[in-house]
């Protein structure tokens, strides 16, 4: 099922000058995975409200499958839809939970009670809690009410699923399993789905494409490898993870830090004026050059050792490698960069690596 | 407060979980004085004084056809205006919290006023307003009804006082209820009636339950209230409230001891029995509840 939106606005009920959403467009293909993601008050969640049929927008068009759905009810869309609290009913068992969408059909489209019974075994068997079907919501942990909301949501096959922060309330471990399970699950039964989520590292791991929303409005979609290597905002570099900023001059074809102990680095074909380069905590490396610095370590991850690096004037941190940690002065080093994007009046304007012209972690692994 | 009590005998002294409410001991102790001060002694001495003349007063008591009859009226009528005070309380609490009316807030303070009025006041009010040439109970008269004084004006009393029970009962939970309940069963395919049949009001039910409880104990013990517009004839429209005061009146104290000892009973099971059922629509929505 696709779905495309057509120039969304959404101003605040009752305060006109917030604008939520400002003429958002997006497309999202039959079969697609798409994350929006952005901070809170991003208009995230409005956008996915208004393409259910709960939020009603001022102008724009939602178009499902080709069709206008504008004047359609929530009821009428035939959309999956899992809520942030999961909003299972509580007086209800989990078998009710699921079967209630088909139980509320009209007497001539709703399957027989056998035929309500088979689907709700199915889907208890999908979400893998076979034996829960008589258990109330209250008696269910924040997992299991997740994956009973999920089935819910899917008993009468809608194509398109759209959660709402559906990972929010789960602690680590279960939401790396839940979220591998709920992407498997997109491809097992052909669904097109739009995820919701403050989260861009869960963003990034499970969908195709990334939505990052920021004001009301779409600031970059493009799949996750884009994401990374070419953000078109600092603030899209910012969003989707840890990341160091420094403000300084591009003059002949060099990059000059306003930061003292940081080395300047070629950026070919900008022109000359001041930018702003940002980089991942990993793509920058230590050299020896007897500059003023200290060098802490203060931490690990994935075979990264985290270092504190006290450039006299600022404190930065970056991830190297703990082979080329171990090896390295505790102090008189400068900040190489080995990969960055410059940013220029608010947008990418250059984005690169280095590591060729310029060997520089060799020669600091040799120190 | 009995549940309390159980808990501090069943763990074994000193092993007691430290519990944030500072002075436990102190709480217990005052709850349970204060408790058999109020409401234990004055219970005691209902229970213990129609048996000290012997066990006369209450046989006599258990063959007066007459206090049977006022028993009925007073169960009867309490059940009937708790029942007709269900719709319309559940219908003014959604009118206060979901429906925007303008003066909400007046007529939010107006549904507490019963509980202010003195009940004597209640009664005379709808005595001259039912009465036959009141204001209700005249065009009501010209089309056959009567209220006042017949066993139709205690149910209207009734109402009267208990309707800000339901009110008050189903009022938070109501506004306590995610709206995400009502968007999720829509989603799911559920017309706006559905929604309310299958969703809101089953959420309700546990709240509707206590404040229907609530009413029917109010309107069994009621008494100035209905006085004075139920016309007070034996066997017809007198309530056994006040067939105590009668029975007192005569200086019949064993007599109006039994009829109280024999409503205290009646009430008990009567309130044991919404209790239970409260328990039971309440299965999976509150912890610990009854599976």
């Amino acid at each position: 099922m696709s779905v495309r939106i057509e120039t969304l606005v959404r101003r605040a009920p009752g305060a006109a000058e917030k604008v939520l959403l400002r003429g958002v467009s997006l497309d999202v293909p039959d079969g697609g995975f798409v994350a929006l993601v952005g901070p809170s008050g991003a208009g995230k969640t409005t956008l996915l409200r208004s393409i259910a049929g709960l939020d009603a927008p001022e102008s724009g068009h939602v178009i499902i499958d080709g069709r206008a759905v504008e004047g359609l009810a929530p009821r009428e869309r035939n959309v999956g839809f899992v809520f942030q609290n999961y909003a299972l009913f509580r007086h209800m068992t989990v078998a009710k939970n699921i079967s209630f969408g088909l139980d509320v059909l009209p007497r001539r489209k709703r399957p027989s009670k056998n035929d309500i019974a088979a689907r709700v075994t199915e889907l208890l068997t999908l979400i893998q809690l076979p034996d829960l079907s008589q258990a109330y919501p209250e008696r269910l942990s924040g997992g299991q009410r997740q994956r009973v909301a999920l089935a819910r949501a899917l008993a009468t096959g809608p194509r398109l699923l759209l959660l709402d922060e559906p990972f929010g309330a789960l602690d680590p471990v279960v939401r790396r399993t839940v979220r591998a399970w709920i992407r498997s699950l997109h491809d097992q039964l052909g669904l097109t789905t739009i995820l919701v989520t403050h989260d861009q590292e869960e963003a990034l791991d499970v969908a195709d494409r990334v939505v990052v929303m920021q004001d009301g409005q779409i600031v970059q979609d493009a799949d996750p490898q884009t994401l990374e290597q070419e953000p078109a905002t600092p603030f899209v570099m910012e969003f989707l993870g840890e990341s160091l900023r420094f403000e300084g001059q591009v003059s002949a074809g060099r990059f000059v830090p306003n930061q003292m102990n940081v080395e300047a680095f070629s950026v070919a074909g900008l022109v000359d004026g001041p930018a702003t380069a940002m980089i991942r905590p990993h793509e920058a490396c230590l050299e020896n050059t007897g500059a003023d610095t200290t060098v802490h370590r203060i931490g690990a991850r994935y075979g990264m050792a985290r270092l504190s690096v006290d450039l006299g004037t600022r404190m930065v941190e970056i991830l190297r490698p703990e082979t080329e940690a171990a090896t390295l002065p505790a102090a008189g080093v400068s900040l190489v960069i080995k990969e960055a994007r410059l940013f220029r009046d608010g947008k990418l304007a250059w984005a690169g690596g280095l590591a060729e012209d310029r060997p520089a972690h060799d020669m600091a692994a040799q120190i | 407060m009995t549940e309390v009590a159980d808990v501090s005998f069943a763990l074994p002294r000193g092993r007691r979980p430290a519990d944030p409410l500072p002075g436990f001991r102190i709480a217990l102790v005052a709850t349970l004085f204060w408790t058999g001060l109020i409401v234990v002694l004055p219970l005691a001495a209902l229970i213990m004084r129609p048996w000290q003349e012997g066990i006369g007063a209450m046989t006599a008591a258990l063959q007066d056809s007459r206090m049977f009859a006022a028993l009925r009226i007073s169960f009867v009528s309490a059940f009937i205006a708790a029942l007709i005070d269900v719709p319309l309380g559940v219908i003014l609490a959604w009118a206060l919290v979901r429906a925007r009316l303008p003066g909400r807030r007046i007529i939010d303070a107006l549904i507490d006023l019963p509980f202010a009025i003195p009940t004597a006041v209640t009664g005379i009010t709808l005595a001259t307003l039912y009465g036959p040439q009141g204001w209700l109970g005249a065009p009501l008269a010209h089309l056959g009804i009567s209220i006042a004084y017949t066993a139709t004006g205690i149910v209207v009393a009734l109402m009267f006082v208990g309707l800000p029970f339901i009110v008050r009962s189903v009022e938070p939970v109501l506004r306590d209820l995610p709206p995400e309940f009502e968007e999720a069963a829509g989603l799911l395919g559920a017309r706006p009636r559905q929604v309310v049949t299958r969703v809101v009001l089953p959420a309700l039910l546990p709240a509707t339950v206590t404040g229907f409880g609530l009413a029917f104990a109010r309107g069994i013990g009621e008494y100035g209230s209905v006085i004075f517009i139920a016309g007070n004839q034996p066997f017809h429209s007198e309530i056994a409230p006040l067939l105590i005061v009668v029975r007192l009146q005569e200086f019949d104290y064993p007599g109006a001891t039994s009829i109280a000892f024999i409503l205290l009973v009646a009430s008990s099971l009567c309130l044991m029995g919404i209790a239970w059922l409260r328990r039971r629509v309440a299965r999976g929505m509150v912890a610990g509840a009854a599976p």
